[in-house]
C-alpha cells in the first residue's frame, strides 16, 4: 500500500519536475521567436501593506511596456530586505526604512549601496470593528494596550461600553517580518516589546478581515486595507486633551496625523535599464495616480519625476 | 494437455532462455539489482541528511554557550526581534501544537475509523465507490485553503455559536487539521480493513456472529497494525501541517487555558519567521532549533507506535 503510494508520489513529482522544464524551455523559446529580443523580468518583493499597489503597478506598467515583466511577492518588509541583502530580487518593497546594520550587510554581500526612493506615504490605521462604541485613542493608550507590561486588558479601562462578554480587548498583530509590525513597535510602543498573546496576522488584509470579523478587536493596518462598513478607523492623538486626527490624505500629507509613514522601494545600487525606467515610471504621474487608486497618499506635485 | 504438463513446459523453455542469456543481460540483471538496492537505502540517506542539515544549522547556537536550552523548552517568552531584550521560548508553541493535534485527533479518529469501517463493511459497491472518490476529493484540497475556510467561514461559525471573543482558536484549527486527517484515515484504514482474509469474515459469519460482533471482535484486532497505521499518519499529517494552522488558530504565543483560546504552533512560527531571520543569526538558528525538536516529537511518537505495534504482534 504505502509502496504504492510512494511510487504514484514518484512519479508525479517526475511528471512535474519535467513539464516544468518543458514550459520553462517553450517559454524562453516562443518569447524569443516573437518578439526578437529577450522579455525583462523585474523581481519586486516585500512588504505586505504595499503587496496589492506593487500589483497595480505591474499591471498598469504592462500596458506601457509589454516585454517587461514585473513579478510581485509579498511576505513582509523584512522579508523583501532580506531578499535584496541577498540580492536575488531587482526592487524590494518596504513600509519601514532599512536599518544601518541591514544597509550594511547589503554593502557587505553585494557591494552595492542600497538607495531608498519614497514612493508615496500611508496614514497607519487603527482599525475596530464597526460596532465598537470608541472614536479615537491615543498613543499612550494604544501603548497601554500593546506593549509589554502594558495595563489595558478591557474596553472598559478605555471608558468604551462593550456589549456583555464582549469586554476583553482582543489585539490584532503582525507576523515579526512585517515592516508595519516595526514601525508600529518604534512610533508607538517606543521600541518596547509587544505584550504576548496578540493574534499575530500573515498580512495587512489578514488584520482587518479578523477585525471585521471579531467584536472586541483592535488591529493595526495600512490605510489602503480599510472598509468602511465592516471596520472602523478610529482618531489618533499623541495624548488625552490633545484633537484627535482622522487618517485622511490631507491629514498625512499635512503630517497632522501621528503614524503616518513613508512607503519605499529600495535597489542595490543606482537603478539601471528597465529597472531605473520602471521605477521613475512610479515617481512619474501615472505611477502616483495608482497609489492614490490603492488607496494611500501620493507624493506632492513638486516631488514627482517629470 | 493437462495443467501439469504445461508448467512443465513452462520451466523447461525458461531453463532454455536462462542459458542463453547473453553477458550483457546478465550485466543489466546486476545493475539493476544495485539501482534498486539504491533507490531502498536512499530514503534512510535522505532521511538522515536532512537531520544533519537542520541540526548542523542549529548546533552553533545550542553549544555557543550563551543559550540556555532548558529556557529555549519551558520559558513561554518569545521575543526573537526584541530591540531590547531578544528571548527564545517555545514552550507556549509546544502546548500550542501538542493542545492543537489532540483536539484534531479526538475529532479524526473515531470519525476517520468509524467511516473506514462503514466504507469497507457496510455499504453497498456503489456508495463505496462515490464515498472513496469524494473522501479522495477531500484529501488533494490544498492546505492554503483549509486556512482559508477557518479563517473566514469557520471563526465566523465559532463566534455565532460559542460565543467566544475571537473565532481563530484552538477548537477553529482542530477542527481543521481534524477535516485534513480523516481522508487519510479513512483511505489507509480501509485498505487494512480490506486486506483481512475473508476467511476471517465467513468464519466469524459461521459462528453466528453479528455483523458489529464481527467488526468489533475480528475485523478490529485483526486489522490492528494497519490501523495504528492510518490514525498515526493522521498524527503525522496534523503535527506537520502549517499553513492552515497558520490561518486557523490565531498565531498567538499564549498558553492556552481552554478550547477557544487562540494559539501559535511550532511549525506554523517557523513558516512565518524563517524568511526575513537573517541567516546565521541567532533568530534564525533557534528557528532551525525548532525544526530539530519537530524532528526529535515525530521521531519519538513513531518510535513509540512501532513499539506498541511490536507488543501487539508478541500477544
Amino acid at each position: 500500500m504505502t509502496k504504492d503510494r510512494l511510487a504514484v508520489i514518484l512519479a508525479v513529482c517526475c511528471g512535474a519536475a519535467l513539464a516544468a522544464g518543458l514550459t520553462s524551455g517553450c517559454g524562453q523559446g516562443g518569447g524569443d521567436a516573437k518578439s526578437g529580443a529577450a522579455k525583462t523580468t523585474i523581481q519586486n518583493k516585500g512588504s505586505d501593506t504595499m503587496v496589492n499597489l506593487a500589483q497595480a503597478w505591474a499591471e498598469e506598467y504592462k500596458k506601457l511596456a509589454p516585454d517587461v515583466d514585473v513579478e510581485v511577492s509579498g511576505g513582509g518588509s523584512g522579508v523583501g530586505i532580506a531578499a535584496l541583502i541577498r540580492g536575488t530580487i531587482d526592487i524590494a518593497n518596504a513600509s519601514r526604512d532599512m536599518k544601518p546594520q541591514e544597509i550594511e550587510q547589503a554593502k557587505k554581500n553585494t557591494g552595492k549601496e542600497p538607495k531608498q526612493f519614497v514612493i508615496g506615504h500611508d496614514a497607519l490605521g487603527i482599525y475596530v470593528h464597526k460596532d465598537n462604541p470608541l472614536t479615537e485613542i491615543t498613543i499612550e493608550q494604544l501603548a497601554a494596550i500593546y506593549a509589554e507590561g502594558g495595563k489595558f486588558t478591557k474596553w472598559s479601562d478605555l471608558g468604551a461600553a462593550m456589549p456583555v462578554g464582549k469586554d476583553e480587548i482582543i489585539r490584532v498583530s503582525r507576523q515579526s517580518s512585517s515592516g508595519t509590525y516595526e514601525f508600529f513597535r518604534e512610533h508607538v510602543l517606543n521600541k518596547k516589546d509587544f505584550k504576548l498573546g496578540s493574534r499575530d496576522m500573515n498580512g495587512s488584509k489578514e488584520v482587518v478581515e479578523l477585525v471585521a470579523n471579531t467584536a472586541g478587536a483592535i488591529g493595526y493596518s495600512g490605510m489602503g486595507y480599510n472598509e468602511p462598513g465592516k471596520v472602523k478607523m478610529l482618531k489618533v492623538s499623541y495624548k488625552k486633551g490633545e484633537p484627535a486626527v482622522e487618517p485622511t490624505v490631507a491629514n498625512t500629507m499635512s503630517k497632522k496625523y501621528p503614524i503616518a509613514r513613508s512607503l519605499d522601494l529600495y535597489t542595490l545600487g543606482e537603478p539601471e535599464g528597465a529597472v531605473k525606467k520602471y521605477v521613475e515610471w512610479i515617481l512619474s504621474d501615472p505611477g502616483q495616480k495608482v497609489v492614490e487608486a490603492s488607496g494611500y497618499v501620493p507624493l506632492s506635485p513638486e516631488q514627482r519625476k517629470k | 494437455m493437462t495443467a501439469a504438463d504445461s508448467t512443465q513446459k513452462q520451466k523447461v523453455s525458461f531453463a532454455v532462455r536462462q542459458a542463453r542469456r547473453p553477458a550483457w543481460a546478465l550485466l543489466g540483471e546486476k545493475a539493476l539489482t544495485v539501482l534498486i538496492y539504491i533507490c531502498g537505502i536512499s530514503a534512510i540517506l535522505f532521511v538522515l541528511s536532512i537531520f544533519i542539515f537542520v541540526f548542523k544549522e542549529a548546533a552553533p547556537i545550542l553549544f555557543g554557550g550563551h543559550f540556555s536550552l532548558s529556557q529555549f523548552l519551558f520559558s513561554d517568552q518569545w521575543y526573537p526581534t526584541s530591540e531590547i531584550n531578544k528571548r527564545y521560548g517555545v514552550w507556549a508553541m509546544i502546548a500550542g501544537t501538542f493542545s492543537v493535534t489532540a483536539l484534531a485527533m479526538a475529532l479524526a479518529v473515531p470519525f476517520g475509523l468509524g467511516a473506514a469501517i462503514y466504507v469497507s463493511e457496510f455499504c453497498g459497491p456503489r456508495v463505496k465507490e462515490t464515498l472513496k472518490i469524494t473522501i479522495e476529493l477531500l484529501a488533494a484540497i490544498p492546505s492554503v485553503v483549509w486556512g482559508f475556510i477557518g479563517l473566514t467561514v469557520m471563526s465566523k461559525l465559532i463566534v455565532t455559536f460559542t460565543g467566544a471573543a475571537v473565532g481563530v482558536n484552538i477548537l477553529n484549527g482542530g477542527i481543521i487539521l481534524a477535516l485534513m486527517s480523516v481522508p487519510i484515515i479513512v483511505s489507509i484504514g480501509e485498505d487494512a480493513l480490506k486486506a483481512v482474509p475473508d476467511s476471517y469474515r465467513e468464519a466469524g459469519i459461521a459462528l453466528g456472529a453479528t455483523r458489529w460482533q464481527l467488526v468489533w471482535r475480528v475485523l478490529l484486532p485483526a486489522a490492528k497494525t494497519g490501523l495504528l497505521a492510518a490514525v498515526l499518519l493522521g498524527v503525522g499529517r496534523a503535527v506537520g501541517e502549517t499553513m492552515a494552522v497558520l490561518m486557523a488558530t490565531g498565531h498567538a504565543v499564549h498558553i492556552p487555558h481552554s478550547i477557544l483560546d487562540s494559539v501559535r504552533t511550532l511549525t506554523a512560527n517557523i513558516a512565518a519567521e524563517l524568511g526575513e531571520a537573517p541567516a546565521e543569526s541567532d533568530h534564525y538558528r533557534v528557528l532551525f532549533l525548532i525544526g530539530v525538536l519537530l524532528f526529535t516529537i515525530t521521531f519519538v511518537v513513531n518510535l513509540a507506535a512501532d513499539m506498541v505495534v511490536k507488543g501487539i504482534r508478541k500477544k
